[in-house]
């Protein structure tokens, strides 16, 4: 056997992929549910807490910037354990995936908070006054005017925390979450053959690629004329 | 004398340890195009803000058009209708075309459709002569158009004044002339209008009163022959022979 039949034969084991490759499929099913999922809510609440913050109302402000420094110096992994293991102290008993989502979602909103929160302020004051002279309210300005000038210039970086962040669903594996990488290495052991790792690997390339595509794509489309 | 539109009475306006403002009256009647002139650092632009609440004065009452402006139970953004604003930098915005720069308040402020927003917009356009750019973006557009497009935008909402913060400063000078004709315009058609401005010749010709402010107060008022030739006080002699050297 050569070295190439052995490296094939170890890493695309054709019987053992064929035998293992229900078992990924399903574990990408986990992990697109897990990432829609994250993605959506993380987003939503930096938004909601970008939004919270223009308010300007200094309490709440220190509480906002407090909440978001946590959860962005915590290691996700961290965030994962605490709430499976932690919250059952406290009369709650989350799932993996739940306890991977929530933590996830969490890890999200602060990054995107603040990614939001910076477009917000780089938009220059001469627009809320121009808006506010017209007559719109702050927040009618802040949606209409602001929002919209300021979501263009966060969908890069925003694009490239979202992309990071989701593939932290691979930290479910600690909490029992059978998504992709779960499902490839209880596979992989199973098997006593790395073959369904590489499937794992392919399902990611299937998975993100296209949303790094995607996110290229918008970025273009929302650049405007200056 | 007509009571008048706007009556601002012993404005004060504090920046921290700044006094920028050291008590201003100004009273503007209906369709009087008044020029506020004065050296950089004088308080005419604060003196503009204070009149649309842009900036909060420190004391003193500003009243347009029966409106209390000041007034805490005053519907500010209801009060503001009536008061357009242009700015030095125009301040459109980016992502709309012309036609949405001049409709936005026009929908989300007095209420109108998007269709009759849209007559009533490019009416608007068509008053500053850019109806032919109502789908440009402020991208496309040249500065003087710019400013043409922020004067259409305060005057689709049929405002009782205008008020202008040098509104050609940050124009090349040839592009100074359509934005000043537009001025012009609005004046013949009976405009209430305040133009902090250094255009000393569009002062001469247009203005009924030319107002001298240095150092947070007004130091001198008149018609512009009055102010421009034969100015009563020292500093407004000095600031009038400045300008005119160049």
């Amino acid at each position: 056997m050569s070295t190439w039949d052995r490296f094939v034969e170890t890493f695309f084991n054709a019987k053992v992929m064929l035998k293992y490759y229900p078992d990924i499929l399903s574990g990408m099913v986990v992990t697109i549910e897990l990432a829609v999922l994250i993605v959506v809510s993380g987003l939503l609440a930096g938004l909601a807490l970008a939004l919270l913050r223009a308010l300007a109302i200094r309490p709440l402000n220190w509480l906002i910037i407090f909440v978001v420094d946590l959860f962005r110096s915590l290691p996700p992994l961290v965030i994962i354990v605490l709430i499976y293991f932690g919250l059952p102290a406290a009369g709650l008993s989350p799932s993996g995936f739940v306890s991977t989502w929530l933590s996830l979602a969490f890890v999200l909103m602060a990054f995107s908070e603040e990614i939001f929160w910076a477009g917000i302020t780089s938009i220059p004051r001469g627009q809320w006054e121009a808006s506010r002279s017209t007559g719109l309210s702050f927040w009618q300005t802040l949606i209409n005017v602001v929002l919209p000038q300021a979501l263009r210039l966060t969908i890069p970086p925003l694009t490239n925390r979202t992309i990071a962040i989701t593939k932290g669903t691979a930290l479910g594996t600690v909490v029992a979450v059978t998504e992709i990488l779960g499902q490839a290495s209880s596979a992989m052991s199973n098997s006593y053959n790395p073959s369904p790792l590489m499937m794992g690997a392919a399902a990611y390339i299937v998975l993100f690629l296209p949303v790094v595509v995607a996110a290229r794509w918008i970025e273009t489309k929302f650049a405007w004329k200056r | 004398m007509a009571e008048p539109i706007v009556d601002a009475r012993g404005v004060h306006k504090h920046f921290g340890a700044l006094h920028v403002l050291k008590g201003v009256d100004l009273a503007v009647s209906e369709r009087e195009l008044v020029f506020v002139i004065g050296p950089s650092g004088s308080g005419k632009s604060t003196l503009l803000r204070c009149l649309n609440r842009l900036e909060e004065p420190s004391s003193g009452s500003v009243v347009v058009d029966g409106i209390d402006m000041l007034d805490p139970r005053t519907d500010i953004n209801h009060a503001r209708r009536r008061i357009g604003m242009v700015f030095q930098s125009f301040n459109l915005y980016p992502h709309m075309t012309a036609l949405g720069n001049v409709t936005l308040a026009l929908r989300k402020v007095v209420g109108k459709s998007r269709a009759e927003a849209d007559e009533l917009g490019l009416a608007a356009l068509k008053r500053v002569g850019l109806a032919d750019r109502a789908g440009h973006t402020p991208g496309q557009l040249s500065g003087g158009q710019q400013q043409r497009v922020a004067i259409a935008r305060a005057i689709a909402l049929e405002p009782r004044v205008m008020l202008f913060d040098e509104p050609t400063s940050a124009l090349d000078p040839e592009l100074v002339g359509s934005v000043l004709e537009v001025m012009r315009d609005l004046r013949q058609s009976g405009m209430t209008m305040i133009v902090v401005s250094h255009e000393m010749g569009f002062a001469r010709n247009a203005a009924d009163r030319v107002v001298f402010m240095d150092h947070g107060l007004i130091v001198e008022q008149g018609p512009p022959a009055s102010i421009f030739e034969n100015p009563t006080q020292e500093r407004t002699r000095a600031f009038i022979g400045q300008i005119q050297r160049h």
